[in-house]
């Protein structure tokens, strides 16, 4: 085989003098130069193509008469959404009906993301358990949901829900909980306006609980002095919505569902496409929560519990000052993209008809005949969300990494 | 050296540890209060589902009847469902008379899945017989020469679909993710920057909006003239999708090869391309096995997703079974079917994925 592995500086000087033919050949061989021409066909294919595929799109849209162009976002919309979190009515904008799109995926991706965190980091302790009956539960649980497809699971709870009782002979598991093919429908404080100022309220205790515990680290650490704040924390957290509650006149009315013409009226309620939807993104990302979370507990050493343990640590001081802190580090990233990837398939709510983005754009898309756009608009929404979720979960693994000094 | 008889010692064998029910129970079930309290409230949420879960599925449920009506009567399952649907639900709408087509179809991916899973058969035979075995499943499919009847995709439907989507993803995913985590690791700039943006995009976007821009939105950015299979446009989607989280598991083995390898390569005049064909990647490939075969497993679950954008794979198909206005209200039974189905395929997976990463870390110690 010739050699044609010439380097760049070598093939530079054989070609001072001699014919074109020749030193186009070195050129050739000169690696940056082909990685130049490698770099500008590259981009020359991707515009051709492109501008084809474009051009194509365009005629066919003109075709159709279709304007292109983002102004159909103000224009009604002329068709209805089932679940709501604000005001929508046909008579609004096609604009509106994406806010409400986009409201419903962020309101079924954080109640199950909450929801999969707890059930998740349950289980995954549950696994390690030393009690028998319950690793081998917990075990089970991971094994059967990890290994089946989330849609065909969100499928399932849906044919669950929708074969329960009527509204009339509903499931009763707890008085004032009632199960039907209507959805669920529970016990909930009735609406008052005391209820926002104990909601802040509890925001502030929350807030104040968590810089009083930072001040008392930072005190510990200059001065030594340690003062056991869990319970001190833990009263600011529950007094002040306490207080707020009193100055609020004290409502204490809890509505319970009743049952009127076909369906309940009053307190809480979940439609059967948002209960089968959030139980199919939640217990589904519980199971691989559960395995982060035992992974993350398992990785930390065993002689980090011994040294623990031998200096006197109590196990629950263990869990918290030795475990938890190195289990976490192993733990943020992998939880991140599971959390990354419930927010994603929430998009599974269109086999069920719960009215989420994807759902909600197809309907715009074929109401409206502004493709492009629609597919656009829909991208950027759930790229920014994934990406929110990325910077989050970056931020909070840049504040539990090793503080090298 | 003195053995214990010689040192007047006499030979004591280890004790046998016995282990009574009743100890075992104190060892693992009852070993301190907490736990005896979590055991006892499992044990009482046991009692209070399972008789009635076993009920429900095999004491009062209908194992078999051709008439809908005597499911209605009964209080619990109605597994009839499945003896009277399972044609439907396995090989969707393809021609009856031809089922045994999709059935060695199934047979032939099946056991080159098993064959995959041997350390020995690692190479790159091993791709190209795939590829053969790929051709001559959509053979057995399509038909249309040596005298099998011609069947258009159409109608092609149940495991069959699924398990020719799982394939195509894989063996044409997988190239593709080699290509984009070079691409991504590349020092011309251009080309880096086409391949993070397509990699962080694909992946931050959900996979039905990329199976929707193919499959739905395709035909748009065609000329008129022009059709693309509905399938082939589902199965370039997934490939993308799979490519783009395959990419990332492969950057990561990329990136744990230590440097030493790619200077020794350099240093052996070895060209870009041979460097990374036979120092680089068999290294790689080696470490990110386990995540791969998670990544497989991935997207093996979703194939299901093709049923969204109206295919009849077997989760397309199982509902399009259970529309039967007389079956209808059994939809779950024919779902927890196609549940178990799914399982065994992914159960034995992930095992498999498991004991070659426990194989992988033995090899560690040295």
């Amino acid at each position: 085989m010739p050699n044609i592995k010439t380097t760049a500086s070598k093939s530079r000087l054989s070609s001072i003098g001699a014919p074109i033919s020749a030193r186009i050949g070195a050129l050739w061989h000169n690696v940056s130069f082909r990685g130049v021409l490698y770099q500008i066909c590259l981009i020359a294919a991707i515009i051709a193509v492109g501008s084809y595929l474009l051009g194509n799109a365009q005629e066919a849209l003109e075709k159709r008469g279709i304007k292109t162009g983002f102004d159909f976002i103000t224009s009604e919309s002329g068709f209805a959404i089932g679940e709501k979190l604000i005001e929508y009515s046909p008579t609004d904008t096609y604009g509106r009906a994406y806010v409400v799109a986009i409201l419903n995926t962020l309101k079924v991706s954080i109640i199950s993301v909450i929801f999969a965190t707890i059930l998740g980091v349950m289980i995954g302790i549950g696994r390690l358990s030393t009690n028998w009956l319950i690793s081998k539960l917990s075990s089970v649980y991971v094994e059967l949901f990890r290994n089946t497809p989330q849609l065909v699971q969100i499928v399932f709870w849906y044919t669950l829900v929708v074969n329960l009782p009527q509204a009339r002979q509903a499931l009763q598991p707890i008085e004032g909980f009632f199960l039907s093919n209507r959805g669920f429908n529970m016990k909930w404080p009735a609406a008052d306006p005391a209820n926002s100022w104990i909601l802040g309220a509890l925001a502030l205790g929350c807030l104040l609980a968590y810089g009083i515990g930072k001040w008392i680290h930072r005190r510990q650490r200059l001065t030594g002095s340690h003062f056991n704040y869990f319970w001190w924390g833990l009263g600011i957290v529950v007094i002040l919505p306490l207080i707020a509650w009193l100055f609020g006149g004290m409502p204490t009315t809890i509505e319970t569902p009743k049952m009127r013409g076909f369906n309940y009226v009053g307190g809480a309620y979940m439609s059967p496409e948002f209960l089968a939807l959030m139980l199919g993104l939640s217990l589904y990302i519980a199971s691989f929560i559960a395995e982060i979370v035992r992974s993350g507990i398992q990785s930390v050493d065993r002689g980090q519990i011994e040294a623990a343990r031998a200096i006197g640590l109590s196990k629950s001081q263990i869990y918290r000052h030795v475990i938890l802190p190195q289990a976490l580090r192993v733990m943020v990233p992998p939880a991140a993209a599971q959390y990354v990837s419930l927010a994603k398939n929430s998009s599974l709510g269109v086999a069920i008809g719960y009215p989420e983005l994807f759902n909600v754009n197809n309907t715009i898309t074929t109401e409206s005949g502004n493709t492009i756009e629609c597919i656009a608009m829909m991208m950027a929404v759930y790229l920014s969300i994934s990406f929110t979720i990325s910077l989050f979960m970056n931020w909070y693994n840049k504040t539990i990494q090793i503080k090298e000094r | 050296m003195a053995t214990p008889a010689q040192s007047g010692l006499t030979r004591e064998r280890p004790p046998i540890l016995k282990i009574s029910v009743i100890d075992w129970l104190r060892a693992n079930l009852f070993n301190s209060i907490h736990n005896s309290i979590l055991t006892i409230l499992c044990l009482l949420a046991l009692v209070f589902i399972v008789p009635d879960a076993l009920r429900w599925t095999f004491i009062d449920s209908i194992w078999y009847t051709e008439d809908s009506n005597v499911c209605r009567a009964a209080a619990g399952a109605c597994w009839a469902v499945i003896p009277e649907k399972y044609r439907l639900i396995l090989f969707g709408t393809f021609p009856y008379d031809e089922h045994w087509r999709g059935l060695i179809v199934i047979l032939i991916i099946v056991g080159l899945t098993i064959i995959s899973a041997f350390e020995r058969f690692w190479s790159i035979h091993l791709f190209t017989t795939w590829i053969i075995a790929f051709v001559i499943v959509l053979w057995l499919m399509l038909g249309g020469s040596f005298g099998l009847k011609t069947i258009s995709t159409n109608r092609w439907g149940g495991l069959p679909l699924t398990l020719i989507l799982f394939v195509g993803t894989v063996v044409g995913g997988l190239p593709m993710a080699i290509f984009l985590a070079l691409g991504r690791r590349s020092e011309l700039p251009v080309i880096k920057a086409v391949c993070v943006a397509t990699i962080e995009i694909i992946r931050g976007v959900p996979l039905i909006t990329v199976l929707f821009m193919f499959s739905l939105m395709f035909p748009l950015f065609m000329p008129a003239d022009i059709t693309v299979d509905k399938i082939l446009r589902a199965q370039v989607g997934m490939i993308i999708f799979f490519a783009a989280y395959g990419a990332e598991v492969i950057r990561g083995g990329l990136q744990a090869i230590p440097r030493g390898q790619y200077e020794a390569a350099d240093s052996l005049g070895l060209s870009y391309w041979k460097k990374t064909h036979k120092i680089i990647m068999p290294q790689a490939l080696r470490i990110v096995i386990p995540p791969l075969v998670n990544d497989i497993i991935r997207a093996f679950k979703n194939t299901t997703f093709v049923s969204i954008i109206g295919l009849f794979d077997l989760l397309g198909a199982t509902k399009a079974a259970t529309e039967d206005p007389k079956w209808q209200n059994y939809a779950m039974e024919a779902y927890a079917f196609i549940f178990i189905i799914y399982f065994i395929f992914c159960f034995s997976m992930s095992k498999y994925s498991e004991s070659v990463e426990r194989k992988l870390s033995e090899g560690r110690n040295y």
